[in-house]
């Protein structure tokens, strides 16, 4: 069986629509129609464009035509719906933003937008990108292409559904506990989460701002590259947006890994972690050592505490950032109250699902009178720990690797009702929003049930091109990101 | 619940001494009758609920109190931990706000962004009255 043309990589694509091969309205019709037979079965999109998108495929076309084609001129990619894109709706997951548009483009869109790429829709995403299962929004769950009894991850569930669906080949997420990452575990796919302040926040709707992170989703490390070119720089609208050079991520992606010093933490290993999992992560290794690495065993004591640090920093600060949802200036609005104070109180138990009011509320105490040292300011000094931790490790190391999250995907209300569950599901990942070092997932392997597992490569600021470099060897030795679920090759 | 109990095995048996903050926190509220150190009440609920202005019914603040109990059983963990001089990292780069120069670079799209209004008239956002 040949494979559709238009179901290629990104980098597979950006060559074909280069060589004329291809056009951008054929890819572009062909993906809207698997989006639209597929949206029954895995709600992985909340807004699809189709008219807009074909416009933009036609002007993509047409740039080519004159000879003004950028490096993704004509791919077509899906956002996020935490992110604004001007003039399409932007929801957020939530009924408070159900009937929102965003009146300009995040840093992110605007940046793949100047690349080039077709924005065809917005995916479905766990409320406010509060949830690791996609069982929060207000759109419905996101299935698992791969099996859709099990949920696809959170928070960015939509466009891991839809990457590992070949619906689009990339997309945009968000990581702020391991929302990039997790999904793409879960799916087979790969997601990068890149050093804090590398992508822009300029239109990223705020959770935790000290933590939340734009990066890309792709089925290679390649293309995971190739849109984070597109998605980095500089950003004066963001105060925290760090001024670099720019770099290409592809530069390093064939360096070979002789030499390479892979990190092994023990607490990443052992109990708690799925048999099979553990299983493909130390074939995973065993890769890695072929390909000519080394790896060294260390320590991350601090690690552990992750979990709790992070349910103490991001509700404090998703419960200041979410206060601008009053019902005034936008959003939702109850239909009846009595005064100001009711209206609030109305619209906002009317706009947030439980998982964002239960966020807001740990948020509201932990920083409320007599409370703040006790937890958020305890919760920063133990943030420094485990940063603390990882830069010692660091010097004896290159990368750090383990399991991507303790399990594959689960049932849909397997953990729905008691959040520490939920949350234990971040346990690896959380440590990289603290520490706002980068890290990556990609696939190694299937449990016996035939769900994918995904490898956490971990490395220090800045070295995005290393964490693409080392993905992209392992990938050229193996075929785990290149297979696709039954239903929808 | 066994990764969790993993998890926390070793800083159980690590305990320290609680900084002072901390402790002088779980002393007043253990002086409070029938309250266990650092346990949230219902009525915790339902103030913070109001501050947070979210209607909360009585139903949901019991449902609502029981896991927030969970979830500060785990972030109570901290309280072991000690952090005695330890600088708090408010962020991921130590680094300091950029200034810009102090001119004008927003323009005027009252009128664009009050469309997504749920009330406006003549440029106004309408609420409630206020003052009576």
């Amino acid at each position: 069986m040949t494979m559709d043309p238009a179901l290629d990589t990104v980098a597979g694509l950006a060559a074909a629509l280069a060589s004329r091969k291809l056009s951008s309205v054929e890819v572009t019709a062909a993906l809207l129609d698997r989006i639209e037979r597929a949206q029954p079965r895995l709600n992985a999109f909340i807004t699809v464009d189709r008219e807009g998108a074909l416009a933009q495929a036609a002007q993509a076309d047409a740039a080519r035509a004159r000879g003004d084609a950028a490096a993704l001129t004509g791919v077509p990619i899906a956002h996020k719906d935490v992110l604004m894109t001007a003039g399409l709706r932007t929801t957020c997951g939530s009924r408070m933003l159900s009937g929102f548009t965003a009146p300009y483009d995040a840093f992110v869109v605007d940046g793949l937008r100047r690349a080039g790429t077709v924005l065809v829709g917005k995916t479905n995403m766990d409320e406010f990108a509060m949830g690791s299962s996609n069982e929060t929004s207000y759109f419905g769950t996101v299935k698992n292409p791969w099996n859709t009894a099990y949920v696809p991850g959170g928070s960015s569930g939509g466009s891991a559904a839809a990457i590992a669906a070949r619906l689009v080949p990339g997309a945009t997420g968000t990581d702020t506990g391991g929302s990039i990452r997790q999904p793409a575990a879960l799916t087979g796919i790969c997601g990068l989460k890149p050093t804090y302040g590398v992508c822009s926040r300029y239109g990223l709707i705020a959770f935790a701002s000290s933590l939340d992170t734009p990066g890309p989703f792709a089925r290679t490390a390649e293309d995971c590259a190739l849109l984070l070119n597109a998605m980095a720089g500089h950003d004066e609208r963001d105060a925290t947006s760090l001024a670099r050079p720019n770099e290409d991520y592809t530069r390093d992606l064939a360096k070979p890994l002789a030499g390479l010093r892979i990190g092994l933490p023990r607490e990443y290993f052992g109990a708690g972690i799925d048999a099979d999992v553990a299983a493909a992560v130390d074939a995973a290794i065993g890769e890695f050592r072929k390909l000519g690495a080394t790896t060294v065993a260390i320590e991350l004591p601090a690690a552990k505490l992750s979990v709790p640090v992070y349910y103490v920093i991001a509700p404090a600060e998703a419960s200041s950032n979410l206060s601008r949802f009053d019902g005034v200036r936008y959003g939702h609005r109850a239909a009846e109250y009595g005064n100001l104070l009711e209206m609030y109180k109305k619209s906002r138990a009317e706009g947030f699902g439980a998982e964002v009011k239960r966020r807001i509320l740990i948020g509201t105490y932990v920083l409320s009178h007599g409370y703040y040292d006790a937890y958020y300011l305890k919760a920063q000094q133990v943030r420094r720990l485990i940063a603390d931790d990882f830069q010692r490790a660091f010097m004896q190391c290159d990368v750090i690797m383990g399991a991507t999250t303790p399990g594959a995907a689960f049932e849909f209300g397997a953990k729905s009702a008691d959040p520490v569950q939920m949350y234990l599901n971040d346990i690896f990942t959380i440590a990289g929003n603290l520490t706002g070092a980068p890290a990556i997932s990609i696939p190694c392997g299937f449990t016996r049930a035939g769900l994918p597992i995904g490898l956490q490569i971990q490395a220090n600021y800045f070295r995005e091109a290393q964490l693409l470099n080392v993905s992209h060897r392992y990938q050229q030795a193996t075929d785990w990101h290149a297979r696709a679920p039954e239903a929808f090759q | 619940m066994i990764l969790y109990d993993a998890l926390f095995a070793l800083i159980k048996r690590e305990k320290r001494p609680a900084p002072a903050a901390f402790q002088a926190t779980q002393d007043r509220r253990a002086a409070a009758p029938g309250n266990k150190p650092m346990t949230l009440t219902l009525h915790d609920v339902e103030r913070i609920a109001h501050l947070a202005r979210i209607e909360i019914s009585a139903g949901e603040a019991a449902d609502v109190h029981a896991k927030l109990e969970a979830i500060f059983a785990m972030i109570n963990e901290l309280a072991s931990i000690d952090t005695t001089g330890i600088v708090p990292m408010s962020h991921a780069q130590d680094m300091t706000m950029p200034l810009r120069d102090d001119r004008v670079t927003e323009t005027d799209q009252r009128a664009r962004f009050q469309q997504q209004a749920p009330a406006v008239e003549d440029g106004l956002y309408l609420v409630p009255r206020v003052v009576e």
